[in-house]
């Protein structure tokens, strides 16, 4: 345990004076946790996908936690991600980072986009299609309808294939390669039908009767399209070059 | 009668510039200058030959492609620029093109994308360059409709008979006009414009 807390004290050190000298501070274990969400507030949408409560009062990251039994190294790998935007976390540092929630933490964030945000949008998008000519509000429920089973088989897919094979990996199991390869392109794609959606809600719906409603939803899918952008890099810059080095250390 | 159009081929190959003058003049209405087989004196021929249309290789423009075709439009603000296109050019230098010619388009397309570019600029006033038109041109709304339907940029180029350059200029444009870049949003756009039969 000793000897693993050194090699991640060195990975840092290299890491701030190396490779990221270019960002003046990042995120540790010693700094209040209220002091981070107000540097990021979008950290706040983070913390239940941790199971992490609100009401942490002053406490540092690492007291909240280690009460709640979440692995520090990982929670501030994410903050670091969900925060600065050039941030690269190198596999020296994934290597000697605690894992063991990454698969949790990204089933977290399928199930609260899924269970939560897209629906209430969807219920907005109804509402707002049913005061509008009956023809537009019907493309209009069309493209979120499309929209939204695409990205569930998105999600799904993530969650047949790459999430077992991580988990088998961190079992040390390998298990057969699988012959699709992960696609950036999906989640580019995803981002620009949000993006989408905003123009047409806010540029072109014509005859709207409800721009409280309408203001309340356009802002609703650009948080939506922001979180999942960070939730993309989480995949692209963590979850996918980690698998391709277990199973490079595997052989 | 109306006055011909007079077209200056800049392109190194006689075989390709005769080839495109005897379309053109078999079409009528074209009047083509003696080729230029090459580019670095085309700022001071310009003023000299005042040619209509402008056609040129893109591989023939200067280091700073850019920069030289400003001078070019700059010194005749009402003639159009058409790239001719045979070989692999890179994308950056297409784009500073709106008009393009491969030279594989059959002789009426290659004739539609000149009589283009001719409108296109007559429509826009002198200062092109800095003026931006924000609606979508009645070419970019044809090619909306048809992407709106589902056609790809090949089967949109075959129908309205240009090229698939000038298609995806054209796309880039409507995705810049309108915010909007899958061609699931461009459908809603269509059908809120009342563009598609139901």
């Amino acid at each position: 345990m000793m000897r693993l807390k050194n090699v991640k004290q060195k990975t840092y050190q290299h890491i701030n004076t190396s490779t990221y000298q270019h960002i003046p501070i990042m995120f540790t274990a010693k700094m209040k946790l209220a002091d981070i969400v107000a540097a990021n507030h979008n950290i706040i949408l983070v913390l239940p996908r941790f199971g992490i409560p609100l009401g942490f009062g002053e406490k540092s990251v690492g007291e909240v936690c280690k009460a709640a039994n979440v692995p520090v190294d990982f929670m501030l790998l994410i903050c670091n991600l969900y925060t600065f935007d050039d941030y690269l976390p190198d596999i020296n540092q994934l290597a000697t980072t605690d894992m063991s929630m990454l698969v949790p933490y990204l089933k977290a964030s399928h199930s609260y986009y899924t269970e939560e945000r897209l629906p209430h949008i969807g219920k907005h998008i109804n509402h707002i299609a049913s005061r509008i000519e009956e023809k537009y509000g019907r493309v209009l429920k069309q493209f979120y309808a499309d929209f939204r089973k695409e990205i569930n088989d998105h999600f799904l897919s993530e969650e047949k294939i790459e999430f077992p094979k991580l988990l088998s990996l961190q079992q040390g199991v390998r298990k057969c390669r699988t012959a699709k390869s992960y696609s950036e392109k999906s989640h580019e794609e995803l981002v620009d039908k949000l993006n989408d959606l905003t123009q047409i809600v806010y540029k072109y719906l014509p005859g709207n009767s409800l721009p409280e409603e309408t203001m309340e939803l356009v802002f609703d899918i650009l948080q939506l399209s922001s979180d999942i952008q960070k939730h993309a890099l989480v995949e692209e810059k963590i979850l996918i070059p980690y698998i391709n080095w277990l199973e490079r250390s595997m052989k | 009668m109306k006055p011909l159009v007079s077209v200056l081929i800049v392109e190194p190959s006689e075989i390709i510039c005769n080839g495109l003058k005897s379309i053109l003049e078999e079409a009528g209405g074209y009047n083509v200058l003696a080729a230029m087989h090459d580019a670095s004196m085309l700022e001071e021929r310009l003023p000299a030959v005042r040619p209509d249309v402008l056609i040129v290789n893109p591989t023939l423009l200067s280091s700073t492609p850019r920069q030289q075709l400003a001078a070019l439009s700059q010194l005749r603000p009402s003639m159009p620029i058409v790239a001719l296109v045979y070989q692999y050019v890179e994308r950056p230098l297409m784009d500073y093109f709106n008009h393009i010619i491969d030279i594989r388009q059959n002789r009426s397309s290659i004739l539609s994308t000149i009589s283009d570019a001719l409108s296109a600029t007559k429509e826009k006033p002198v200062k092109q360059e800095i003026q931006e038109n924000y609606e979508l041109s009645d070419r970019e709304t044809d090619v909306l409709v048809l992407v709106a339907k589902g056609l790809s940029s090949k089967e949109i180029a075959d129908k309205l008979s240009i090229s698939v350059h000038t298609v995806n200029s054209h796309r880039k444009n409507i995705t810049h006009k309108t915010g909007i870049k899958s061609v699931a949003g461009l459908a809603v756009y269509a059908m809120i414009h009342n563009l598609m039969e139901d």
